[in-house]
């Protein structure tokens, strides 16, 4: 008997193909080296040789590998946007792996794995793609979750997580079985051709199906797990799934909604847009009078991807684009707060009191200039990475005849404003009270390095947005 | 020289750099020096600009200078673009002038602070933003200053964070021009959405596409000048400004940055031509709060608050008159306010310098002979305040007066009236401190005159306060001539048929203005019970001004309240003795009304999978209805 | 034949059955299972859909295997997790698991 392989080229899988290989290499390395700290630096260069390949996918025609993933510039702009967050993330995460001297290589791999899911997010043109990248991504990121294992509040997170995860991933799952149902297809253009209106099963999937990702982003009211999550799950964790998952989860929801349901835009644009409005204020409202830094956080990515969703919800080329600035910029800006966040952590704690950041410009100035830079790129402020990406949601939201929309955009925006002046404000308007003692810093070189690149970015973002721009304009032209 | 432009820009952000880089190693007065000379420098720049323009034909005094392709996405174009024209290069010169000798006097002012290297770092990331919203040729620049501004003056206000109220203040004055901010991204917004176009030149040269929402967009950048400029209804946060350091408010909340919506108001002029209802609003807040303010600052009885709220009352004097179209006296008003406001607060500076911060005039008196040179150039400054004949105030508010008077009889007479309390109340401020007896025998005794680094400043200023109002003189304004190719386009008639008409106006506001001096004269030398006796007799009015018209408190009641009821019931909340106090100053309300409420972030698993059923039930039925 | 309604009816009844339990359970461990109940519930739906829609497209089956596959995975970290919870706080009751909040 003669097997027959199916002729598939797996070479628009190549990137995501080269970091789980780098990630099963880790696993081995782990296994007989002793010196650990390599595993980083393996999985690093992984991240940068799997960039290498996104490049030069990006030189050739497009690839795709049957109706199930795709290399196209879309897919691609994910790819980038999430191998530099595993990258600046393995760097944050570096020290914090040594002193816990336990496991390296399964948080590395994990990690790795993780990347997998989002970059196939990306990457995925058929709900069934879509749903083993989420479920890829989500196992992954449980497990990082509860890797503080000597804290309750690790353990506790990640059940939380786990819990409601898997929860929403059974809607996710309904949903897309409802869709199959009505369409007869799994693919997203077979979807899109086949779906139309009209039908309670059709309305029933759309829903289920954005329940599912309305958990993976973070959207109120299916937010609750956020500052739970964020705040219990080590911070290098925290980290890179605030950026990383967001990222993967809206680049599946922007491809699911332009591609499989582009026709049905009178349907779904308000209910969007009613959920960002929600989202952005319940976020930022709460973020008001958070006494824990990386719970602040937390609540402020929860108002950030109200923001996000504002450029989907537009429906139009600047909104698909503008969401996608808004997630590259959002990455590095919020690596780099969740970067200082490590550094004044205190060891053991797992987190940052808002009370411990004063007077940390006086013992620390550049630190808290870093901060300073974070924070206002976070709020908003002109010229920074942060400011664009508004100004392109806000501009899609107006130029789709939304400007109400975009109104409460920048009510939340100055709104948003308080809390996060409120951490410079703590940093550099309040010397520390006498007699207390030093506001304690780890200034670890490799995740000294990991902020300067994040800082780099922010000012670079701000400073040129039409070369980033044009490449989330590039990408986006595939929705045509 | 005019490509070389720029450079006005660089200077102090070189000095803002040289201060951050080396200020721990060097002296107080170094940084202070490095400082100052950046902000000449940039002076020199602008002198520079003002007699390029000057030798060049009237028509082509217009260039613009790119510095940097800064967004360009689709149509939407915005870039790092300076717009050199007469206006500019006039706002340019007051800001680096009068800032130069600000930046002297804070030598003198701000020697044995702990934080000088701040101060100056910041002052100088002050005149680069101010500049930046300057020199902008468009919105989004003008956006980037206009943040950049409320940013240092928010710094600023909170300098000496260590007294609580001045941290509350700079959070205040924060708050509260976000809300004027808002006003302007959507004005903004709305432009491009209409026109395609953010550069102002190109604005002005294709109104109609914008004409048919000329009122709204108007209206929108009315709400960013009242906030900016501290007009009515956003005007509450200037007087609580005044607990920055006293060079802060002369700077930044007399002379130049509160002024930058006046700016806005003539660089946009061609928007707001459009709709002569936006134009009565502008006109109608301008007057109004002049009035006001003016009210309130009879009542007050700290010397800074008083300036404060004569600044707010002036500035109503300024969009009055670019709200009756006359742009150039309004740009002419703010030129010698600049003057003499800022010589005001550098006196008063001195006098609180020299009674050990103490600011409340009815423990001074009689300084005169301790304090001749602050006494001598307050005396200028109040004169011109007062607009007594011949100083810079009465030219330049007179031309004003005159414009709403053909505008609208009542704005003049409403101005005419301000006009009436601003005399008497900016002599209440030469004679209560500096004349008659000292009330207080202590802070008498150690009072002293201050160092030269100080009093110079305050003799220049003196002298533009003096001689600033003859470049505007009736009939014969140079300034309006240079001011001319700017508003080209704006046909103000500018009332020349009816000359002899404007001299019998400015002899009734001379009148007007020498009774209030002697009414203040009269008041508190000759019969120094009559003051109590006359607010006796206004009964309920004078506790409507005391307390400033109760507007602090209705915002309040109306806006602060409601809003951290939300928080609250949003966010769960801890003690409030935990609550860092100096932010959360207002939290104590929560607790009260929440203690009910049901606390949303449980932490339970159970009510989270209870949150998310709730949505998708909700998301089910919406879609299951539109599908 | 059975109509298509009868098996969509079924695994609508059994995943509001699974809803209920997760909805209702404080015992994490009972959570997780009624979870698995709502997955196996979509299976059907898959299964049930493949063979009266379109059965000559092997996407539905292949699905409902990708969601047994993934379920199982699933349940193994789930496991896991509960066990170190266990294990930290001697208990497997939601209720109690609640530090984290605000």
């Amino acid at each position: 008997m003669t097997i027959t392989m199916p002729s598939v080229s797996l070479m628009p899988y190549l990137p995501e193909i080269i970091l789980l290989v780098t990630a099963l290499l880790v696993l081995l390395v782990d296994t007989v080296w002793g010196d650990k700290r390599w595993l980083v630096w393996l999985a690093f260069l992984g991240t940068l040789v799997s960039g290498v390949a996104v490049w030069w996918l990006a030189q050739g025609p497009t690839l795709q590998l049957q109706d199930m993933l795709t290399a196209d510039a879309y897919a691609l702009f994910i790819d980038m946007v999430v191998l530099i967050v595993a990258a600046i993330s393995l760097l944050l995460a570096y020290d914090w792996l040594i002193e816990h001297n336990e496991q390296q290589g399964e948080y590395v791999a994990l990690l790795l794995f993780a990347t997998v899911g989002m970059m196939t997010m990306g990457a995925a043109i058929n709900v069934v793609t879509i749903f083993v990248a989420l479920e890829i991504l989500s196992l992954s990121l449980y497990i990082l979750t509860g890797f503080a294992r000597e804290r309750l509040t690790s353990g506790e997170a990640a059940l939380k997580y786990f819990l409601l995860g898997a929860f929403a991933s059974a809607f996710f799952l309904y949903g897309a079985a409802l869709l199959y149902g009505s369409s007869g297809h799994l693919d997203l253009i077979g979807i899109g051709q086949n779906l139309g209106t009209g039908g309670l099963m059709a309305g029933a999937g759309v829903a289920l199906l954005l329940v599912g990702f309305s958990f993976k982003v973070a959207l109120a009211p299916f937010h609750m797990w956020t500052p739970d999550v964020y705040q219990g799950a080590p911070t290098s964790v925290s980290a890179f799934m605030s950026v990383g998952a967001k990222a993967a989860g809206f680049a599946a929801f922007l491809r699911f909604f332009q591609v499989a349901l582009a026709g049905s835009y009178a349907q779904w644009g308000p209910a969007l847009a009613a959920l960002a409005v929600l989202t952005m204020t319940w976020g930022n409202l709460a973020a008001l009078r958070q006494e824990s830094l990386k719970r602040l956080l937390a609540y402020s990515s929860i108002a950030h991807a109200g923001y996000a969703l504002v450029g989907l919800a537009a429906g139009n080329s600047l909104g698909s684009s503008g969401l996608l600035f808004y997630l590259l910029a959002y990455a590095f800006m919020n690596l780099g707060a969740f970067g200082v966040a490590i550094m004044l952590e205190k060891p053991g704690s797992g987190d940052v009191m808002m009370s411990s950041l004063r007077g940390t410009s006086r013992q620390h100035p550049l630190l808290a200039a870093t901060m300073a830079v974070f924070m206002f790129s976070l709020a908003g402020v002109p010229p920074l990475a942060g400011f664009f990406g508004k100004l392109y949601v806000f501009g899609a939201a107006v130029e789709a005849n939304m400007a109400w929309l975009a109104i409460v955009g920048v009510i939340n925006s100055a709104l948003s404003a308080y809390y996060y002046l409120r951490v410079t404000v703590l940093m550099y308007m309040r010397d520390e009270e006498a007699g207390e003692e030093e506001v304690a810093v780890s200034k670890p070189p490799v995740l000294v390095f990991a902020l300067v690149v994040a800082l780099f970015f922010v000012v670079i973002v701000g400073l040129w947005p039409s070369v980033w721009m044009q490449m989330a304009q590039q990408a986006a032209l595939i929705f045509g | 020289m005019l490509n070389y432009a720029w450079l006005i820009l660089v200077f102090p952000v070189l000095g803002l750099l040289l201060n951050l880089a080396f200020g721990r190693r060097l002296s107080d007065r170094t940084i202070g020096w490095i400082a100052s000379s950046a902000v000449f420098l940039s002076f020199l720049v602008a002198v520079g600009l003002f007699f390029t323009l000057l030798g060049m034909p009237v028509e082509g005094r217009q260039h613009e200078l790119m510095l940097w392709q800064w967004i360009h996405v689709d149509l939407f174009r915005a870039d790092v673009k300076i717009l050199v024209d007469p206006l500019s290069v006039t706002m340019g010169l007051i800001v680096t002038g009068v800032g130069f000798l600000i930046h002297v006097y804070s030598i003198g002012y701000m020697e044995g602070d702990k934080r000088v290297q701040r101060f100056f770092v910041f002052m100088n990331f002050f005149i680069f933003m101010m500049l930046t919203l300057v020199f902008a040729n468009n919105f989004v620049l003008l956006y980037v200053g206009w943040e950049g501004v409320g940013l240092s003056s928010y710094l600023l206000i909170g300098f000496w964070f260590e007294k609580p109220i001045a941290a509350e203040a700079g959070k205040k004055a924060f708050l509260v021009n976000r809300v004027g901010d808002f006003g302007m991204a959507l004005a903004i917004m709305w432009i491009f959405k209409l026109s395609g176009r953010l550069s102002f030149l190109d604005i002005a040269a294709n109104t109609q596409a914008i004409a048919p929402a000329a009122t709204g967009i108007a209206l929108l950048l009315l709400l960013a000048v009242t906030g900016k400029s501290a007009q009515i209804p956003l005007y509450i946060w200037l007087p609580d400004a005044m607990e920055g350091p006293t060079p802060v408010s002369a700077l930044i909340h007399a002379a130049t940055m509160v002024t930058a919506g006046v700016y806005l108001v003539a660089r946009t002029f061609a928007i707001f031509l459009l709709s002569p209802v936006a134009m009565t609003w502008v006109a109608t807040i301008g007057v109004v709060t002049a009035f006001f303010a003016a009210t309130m600052a009879l009542a007050q009885v700290d010397l800074k608050r008083i300036l404060a709220y004569s600044t707010i009352s002036q500035i109503g004097y300024m969009v009055l008159g670019v709200g009756v179209g006359a742009f150039s006296a309004g740009i002419f008003h703010l030129m010698t306010h600049a003057f003499f406001k800022a010589l005001l607060f550098l006196a008063a500076g001195s006098v609180m310098h020299a009674l050990h911060g103490e600011l409340d005039i009815r423990k001074m008196g009689g300084l005169r002979e301790k304090m001749p040179q602050t006494f001598w150039t307050f005396l200028i400054g109040a004169a011109a305040l007062a607009g007594f004949p011949l100083f810079s105030g009465f030219f330049s508010k007179d031309e004003i007066l005159w414009h709403a008077w053909q505008h609208a009889h009542w704005m003049w007479a409403l101005g005419l009236l301000t006009a009436f309390m601003t005399a008497y109340y900016s002599f209440r401020a030469v004679i209560v401190p500096f004349l008659g007896k000292p009330r207080d025998k202590y802070l008498f005794s150690h009072a002293h005159e201050a160092p030269p680094v100080m009093t110079i400043p305050l003799w220049l200023l003196a002298m533009g306060a003096l001689l600033g109002g003859f470049l505007g003189l009736p009939h014969a304004s140079l300034f309006g001539k240079w001011l001319e190719p700017v508003f080209a386009s704006a046909h103000v008639g500018e009332g020349a048929a009816s000359g002899n008409l404007e001299l019998i106006f400015m002899g009734i506001s001379s009148l007007v203005v020498l009774a209030g001096i002697g009414l203040a004269y009269y008041a508190y030398m000759v019969d120094t019970e009559f003051p109590n006796r006359f607010r006796k007799s206004l009964g309920f009015i004078d506790g409507l001004v005391q307390h400033k018209w109760y507007v602090d408190e209705l915002y309040m009641a109306v806006i602060v309240h409601p809003l951290w009821e939300l928080a609250g019931w949003f966010a769960k909340f801890f003690d409030p003795k935990v609550i860092d106090g100096t932010v959360n100053g207002l939290a104590w309300v929560t607790d009260e009304v929440g203690g009910g409420v049901r606390k949303l972030q449980t932490g339970l698993v159970g009510w989270y999978v209870f949150s998310l059923f709730v949505g998708a039930v909700l998301l089910l039925g919406y879609f299951m209805l539109v599908w | 034949m059975i109509p298509l309604s009868w098996y969509l009816i079924v695994a609508a009844l059994l995943f509001v059955i699974g809803f209920y339990g997760a909805l209702s359970r404080r015992n994490a461990i009972a959570i997780l299972m009624s979870i698995e109940l709502m997955l196996n519930a979509v299976n059907i739906n898959f299964l049930a859909f493949w063979r009266y829609l379109t059965p000559e497209d092997m996407a539905g089956q292949v699905f409902a295997i990708i969601a047994i596959t993934v379920a199982a995975a699933e349940a193994a970290v789930g496991l896991a997790l509960v066990i170190a919870i266990y294990r930290s706080r001697d208990t497997v009751s939601v209720d109690e698991v609640d530090l984290l909040k605000g």
